[in-house]
């Protein structure tokens, strides 16, 4: 059983979480994630761990709100214990000094791109961040963000914060102005296609974090899989990570909303109880 | 442990056996039919992913099954049977109605009988070497049923003993994966006195066993018996540990743990690398029954979902095909169909599963292979192209090689596929740990009745040095490599006693 040891509310619907996982604080990477598990009658939920601290033994998580295993887990409480927590799974994010690196998130994405920005800042890198969000109450992490940053853009849909615009006209504008050698983007599918094809236009090799569908995170069912590069592969075992360009991002759109029906249907019963 | 033929031999020879082989004659033995086991009727048990098919013998019926057995002087069943269990000696104990020895001869042998006599592939095995088979082609004593019977009176009975376990040595060995190879080797190694923890990756403990083989042939209640007998032992276990991720097995040593047992199984599922098979409604059938059998998906009160159509197509024709096709006709599928290459004759699921799956109503397919997946609205499966094939030439395996008929394509409606056509081992363990020797196929390679790896601390069985085998199988190359690494251990320990 892993306690929670700390939350903070970064906005209605995100949540940071501190959790006891001494095993998992001391052998993660930037890149690996865990699977959770809230209650006996819980589903298995993967979530990026967006931070660690060894000498604690303690592990954050950042989660948003979206149906009902990440309510339960967003409704739990310091001292409560998270009922099964498992990893670190999946490749850890390959970092190498470059020279200058595009990071690009959007929504509760943030939180798994940061350990990811800090890791590149630490290997030598200039690193120019590109947060975006629908509005003002959805940007997260930022200050987090700006210690690992070079330079920090936000850009929001309303424009309540930041410039107005889309994530990929602040990505245009880096670009234009200065040489991009890589860029990471993570956040929602539709974003990630959008910023495949924009540094796809600038041959700008780029690494996209996939949030599948996953089960058990460890490369048993294939309930994660993805085309990249016209093969199939497994994103917890074989990811999260794979080159933007490479992706099928329709396919995989599609894959995320396979369940909305029965995911609908548990959500309903889970406000009726 | 086992026993010599010497052994078997003598024993037949005891008193109460002679009185007992005395008791009927011959031909009265030989007059009597196989008993029939009761069934919870089809359109009954479809109701529930719960309701074991197979219900209970009577003492009257297994003690008149039991007198059925010749109790030959040649007991060619134990031939059959993967790791020579005392046949005879069970059945004879069984047919004076003393249930509880039955199941202590059983249990010097096999570990988890409960589940083998629900699980092995009886007509394969040792009751394709009885005597009523082999030698009056009739119908076998049914050996696997009276298994079942004396593990569940025991069971049942509340009377079963914590073994006697060895004073403890203070030696820590690890145990990768919790199945039923990792079950029979923390077993063994707990009554030796070594302080035996496992390591289970999914927040559960029983592998496949609770993951993969449904409740309706193997309920979870028996499972979970076996693992309490185990705790009672001493047994630590610990869920939610991925060795080689979670901590090293270089942790582990640093750690204290002398030796490892790796028993990760084979739980990479295949796909057929088929147009559409990426599509919405297409699963591997691990992911369809490790929702339904460990997730609860059949369940509403469960937060994990599961697709459930009208129409519903599983691929294969193995026990995992036959799990996955009945798990589909619970969750209300109208058609539900096995699309199989080969004939129904060269199926490798076990008889009993094919039998009660007809009974179901499960449609088969067979001579048919799907080529692609069609989709429909949302990027669902809506229909399966499917080519007939016919059978040439024996291949590698002797069975006749199934051939493509051109131009014989057809489509189905189906809104849920799922794909069971075979595992390959599970690759974290042969990856990451460096010295292995691993086969081309990714098993981990052992000297064999050793079960040592190239690593001389590192034993290993099951279905990861197998391949996709079977549950006795991986039970008894547990219980063989208890016994070697005891004399590794041993051995490695003396030498370090004489201070070299
Ligand atoms: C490797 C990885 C890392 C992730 N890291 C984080 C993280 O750090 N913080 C965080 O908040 N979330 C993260 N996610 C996403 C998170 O797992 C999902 O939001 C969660 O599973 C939704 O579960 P639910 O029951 O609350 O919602 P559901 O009721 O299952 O779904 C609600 C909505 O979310 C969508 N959805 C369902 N599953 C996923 C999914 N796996 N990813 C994205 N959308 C999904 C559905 O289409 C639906 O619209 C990550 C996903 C992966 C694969
Ligand atoms: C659906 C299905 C039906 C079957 N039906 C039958 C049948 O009727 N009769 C029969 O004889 N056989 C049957 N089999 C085959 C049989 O179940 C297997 O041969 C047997 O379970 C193998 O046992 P094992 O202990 O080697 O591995 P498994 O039972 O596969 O257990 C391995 C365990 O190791 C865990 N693990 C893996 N890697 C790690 C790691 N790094 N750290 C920690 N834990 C790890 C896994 O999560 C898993 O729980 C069936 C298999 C399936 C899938
Ligand atoms: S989540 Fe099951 S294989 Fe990736």
């Amino acid at each position: 059983m892993n306690k929670i040891v700390e939350k903070e509310h970064f906005s209605e619907r995100v949540v940071k979480i501190v959790v006891e996982a001494p095993l998992i604080a001391k052998s993660r990477k930037p890149g690996n994630f865990v699977i959770v598990r809230v209650g006996e009658q819980g589903e298995r939920i993967p979530l990026t761990i967006a931070g660690a601290d060894i000498q604690k033994g303690t592990i954050s998580l950042v989660v948003q709100k979206m149906g009902v295993s990440t309510t339960k887990l967003c409704d739990l409480e310091v001292g409560d214990c998270i009922t099964d927590l498992v990893g670190p799974l999946g490749q850890p994010t390959e970092i190498h000094q470059v020279g200058t690196v595009l990071a690009c998130g959007g929504g509760v994405g943030v939180a798994p791109l940061l350990p990811i920005v800090e890791a590149y800042k630490k290997a030598g890198n200039r690193v120019v961040t590109i947060l975006a969000a629908r509005s003002k109450e959805l940007v997260i992490l930022e200050d987090e963000v700006r210690k690992w940053s070079d330079e920090v853009i936000v850009m929001t849909d309303d424009g309540s914060y930041g410039k107005k615009g889309l994530i990929t006209e602040g990505m245009e504008e880096v670009i234009r102005r200065e040489k991009v050698d890589e860029c990471v983007t993570i956040g929602p599918a539709i974003m990630m296609k959008f910023c495949a094809l924009t540094t796809k236009k600038h041959a700008i090799p780029t690494v996209a974090s996939l949030n599948a569908i996953m089960v058990d995170g460890t490369g048993m069912c294939g309930a994660c899989r993805v085309t990249v590069g016209g093969k199939t592969r497994f994103t917890c075992v074989d990811g999260p990570e794979f080159d933007a360009h490479k992706i099928d991002f329709d396919e995989m759109m599609a894959r995320l909303a396979g369940y909305k029906p029965e995911e609908q249907e548990k959500m309903e019963h889970f406000l009726q109880q | 442990m086992e026993r010599s033929d010497e052994q078997i031999k003598k024993e037949r020879k005891q008193p109460w056996r002679v009185e007992l082989q005395k008791k009927n004659k011959a031909k009265d033995r030989m007059a009597i039919q196989r008993v029939v086991m009761p069934e919870v009727e089809p359109e009954e048990r479809i109701k529930s992913q719960r309701i074991e098919v197979n219900s209970q013998l009577t003492k009257e019926q297994v003690m008149q099954e039991a007198t059925r057995c010749m109790d030959c002087v040649n007991p060619t069943c134990m031939e059959g049977c993967p790791v020579s269990i005392n046949i005879p000696g069970f059945i004879k104990r069984i047919e004076r109605g003393e249930f509880q020895e039955a199941a202590s001869v059983l249990k010097e042998t096999s570990a988890l009988p409960a589940v083998c006599g629900r699980v092995c592939p009886q007509e394969k095995q040792c009751e394709a070497k009885c005597f009523y088979v082999e030698k009056l082609n009739r119908p076998a004593v049914a050996i696997g049923y009276l298994e079942r019977f004396a593990a569940d009176y025991e069971r049942e009975s509340g009377t079963i003993s914590v073994p006697v376990v060895a004073e403890a040595n203070g030696v820590k060995v690890a145990v990768v994966g919790s199945g039923p190879s990792g079950l029979s080797f923390a077993g063994d190694m707990i009554k030796l006195g070594y302080e035996v923890t496992v390591f289970e990756a999914l927040h559960e403990i029983g592998g496949v066993l609770k993951y993969g083989i449904p409740e309706f042939r193997l309920p979870n209640a028996v499972v979970d018996v076996e693992i309490e007998n185990l705790r009672m032992m001493g047994v630590k276990f610990v869920a939610n540990f991925i060795v080689g991720q979670t901590a090293s097995l270089d942790d582990l040593k640093e750690a204290g743990f002398k030796a490892f047992y790796v028993a990760s199984g084979a739980g990479l599922p295949r796909f057929m690398n088929i147009p559409g098979e990426n599509l919405n409604g297409i699963f591997s059938s691990n992911e369809y029954l490790t929702r339904v059998n460990l997730m609860g998906a059949d369940n509403v009160d469960s937060d994990t979902p599961v697709l459930r159509g009208k129409n519903v197509v599983v691929v294969g024709g193995g026990n995992t095909a036959m799990d996955s096709v009945r798990t589909a006709k619970r969750l209300g599928a109208e058609r539900a169909m096995i699309v199989y290459r080969r004939s129904k004759e060269e199926m490798p699921a076990r008889k009993e599963e094919v039998h009660h799956a007809l009974q179901e109503g499960v449609e088969f397919l067979t001579l048919s292979n799907p080529v692609e997946y069609i989709a429909g609205e949302n990027g669902r499966v809506s229909q399966v192209k499917i080519q007939k094939m016919e059978l040439g030439e024996p291949d590698a395996s002797g069975r006749r090689r199934p051939v493509p008929i051109e131009g014989s394509e057809y489509l189905i409606d189906a809104s849920v596929v799922v794909v069971a056509v075979g595992v390959s081992p599970n690759p974290l363990i042969p990856n990451t740990v460096k010295g292995l020797n691993v086969s081309k196929w990714g098993t981990i390679e052992v000297e064999q009745d050793k079960m040592q790896s190239s690593i001389p601390e590192l034993f290993a069985g099951g279905d990861i040095v197998r391949g996709g085998a079977t549950v006795i199988l991986a039970m008894g190359d547990g219980r063989k490599a208890a016994a070697n690494m005891d004399n590794y251990l041993k051995k490695k320990h003396q030498i370090q006693a004489r201070g070299v």
